[in-house]
């Protein structure tokens, strides 16, 4: 076992990156672009908010002072978030959006599959539930990289420079911090250096087929993990944390 | 009628359990086979309505004319031994 302070600070990443992926894609309700791809953004929101709160729940009972999975994710400051920076990157336009889903929910569908395995067995039991919608996220990005990337010369262009854009917040992913390491050993989580070989080659078969060009390693964006965020990860809570700030407490 | 620029119009059919009818749900749009089926997931099962999906180009759908109603439909109506309400359902059975 690592310690508590370990799990729950490994907690907190994985709720993180639930929370404030699922907010961006909240953000494309009503502003679809058509019907059915506005429901299916929502829906893609509304399990990453599910598991947020599983993996939040479970952050507070291992935290064990009282708060509650709602006093994590709305009442923390920005420097306490511990969300990969890919996830806080703007909505975009609708090429912008699925090239993050694509890096992030393949991301999740090797990472919880690895989960599965966890020592942890509540760990474990979210990344089984966890899983299947990864899957179902992953081959959405999928489908709509193909048509982007063999789309239109617009649509093409337009997948090719967010791909080139967003690469640089991939690395970070991967990387293995004092924490991982200490977790690996415990077997909680899994080594990333392996995981980011099967991600590179998932991703890469879904973007040649697209006809897009895998951009090179190049520099990499660092720093969520020490609580360093880029600038949009404040207005984001500003706008996520209103109710609970200007309201504690507030029931209805 | 405004005309619809939003991609190709599919039918949707869900089946609710398995070894049951596929069932009209409703319709989606989409460019392809692909998109209509996870579009009629997104949808239509948001709540566990079903266990599988069919979905079919609208264009592939022929229906009858309201014209023809009299001469297809009418003549049924004076045949009610072709109704299976002259049996007795043996006790226990749910369904024959």
């Amino acid at each position: 076992m690592g310690s508590k302070e370990q799990l729950f600070k490994y907690l907190l990443r994985l709720g993180d990156n639930a929370l404030i992926q699922g907010h961006r894609l909240s953000e494309w309700c009503s502003r679809g672009p058509i019907l059915e791809e506005d429901i299916a953004l929502s829906n893609l929101a509304l399990d990453n908010i599910g598991r947020a709160q599983a993996f939040l729940q479970y952050a507070s009972e291992v935290e064990g002072n009282g708060h509650t999975a709602d006093d994590l994710a709305y009442r923390r400051s920005e420097r306490q978030y511990l969300n990969f920076l890919i996830t806080e990157l703007p909505t975009g336009n609708f090429a912008y959006t699925i090239t993050k889903q694509l890096f992030i929910a393949q991301y999740d569908v090797i990472l919880f599959e690895a989960l599965c395995k966890s020592t942890d067995t509540t760990i474990a039991g979210i990344a089984a539930k966890a899983i299947k919608e990864a899957r179902y996220h992953a081959s959405h990005a999928s489908d709509w990289c193909l048509r982007l990337g063999m789309g239109t010369a617009l649509s093409h262009d337009l997948l090719q420079n967010e791909i080139n854009d967003i690469w640089m917040f991939t690395g970070e992913m991967f990387e293995m911090t004092e924490l991982d390491k200490d977790l690996v050993q415990f077997g909680i989580s899994p080594d990333l250096t392996i995981l980011q070989n099967i991600w590179l080659d998932k991703v890469g078969s879904v973007l040649i087929k697209s006809g897009i060009q895998l951009p090179g390693q190049g520099y990499q964006q660092t720093g969520s993990q020490q609580g360093i965020h880029t600038e949009h990860l404040g207005h984001i809570l500003s706008e996520m944390q209103y109710l609970q700030r200007a309201y504690p407490d507030a029931t209805w | 009628m405004a005309t619809d620029t939003q991609l190709d119009l599919w039918e949707v059919f869900i089946q609710g359990k398995s070894g049951g009818h596929h069932m009209h749900a409703g319709s989606v749009h989409a460019s392809d086979k692909e998109m209509a089926l996870k579009n009629a997931r997104d949808l239509y099962t948001r709540r566990s309505e079903g266990g599988s999906i069919w979905v079919v180009p609208s264009s592939a759908i022929i229906s009858s004319a309201p014209d023809d109603a009299a001469m297809l439909f009418d003549p049924a109506n004076d045949k009610i031994y072709r109704h299976p309400t002259f049996y007795v359902i043996p006790e226990g059975a749910k369904q024959i």
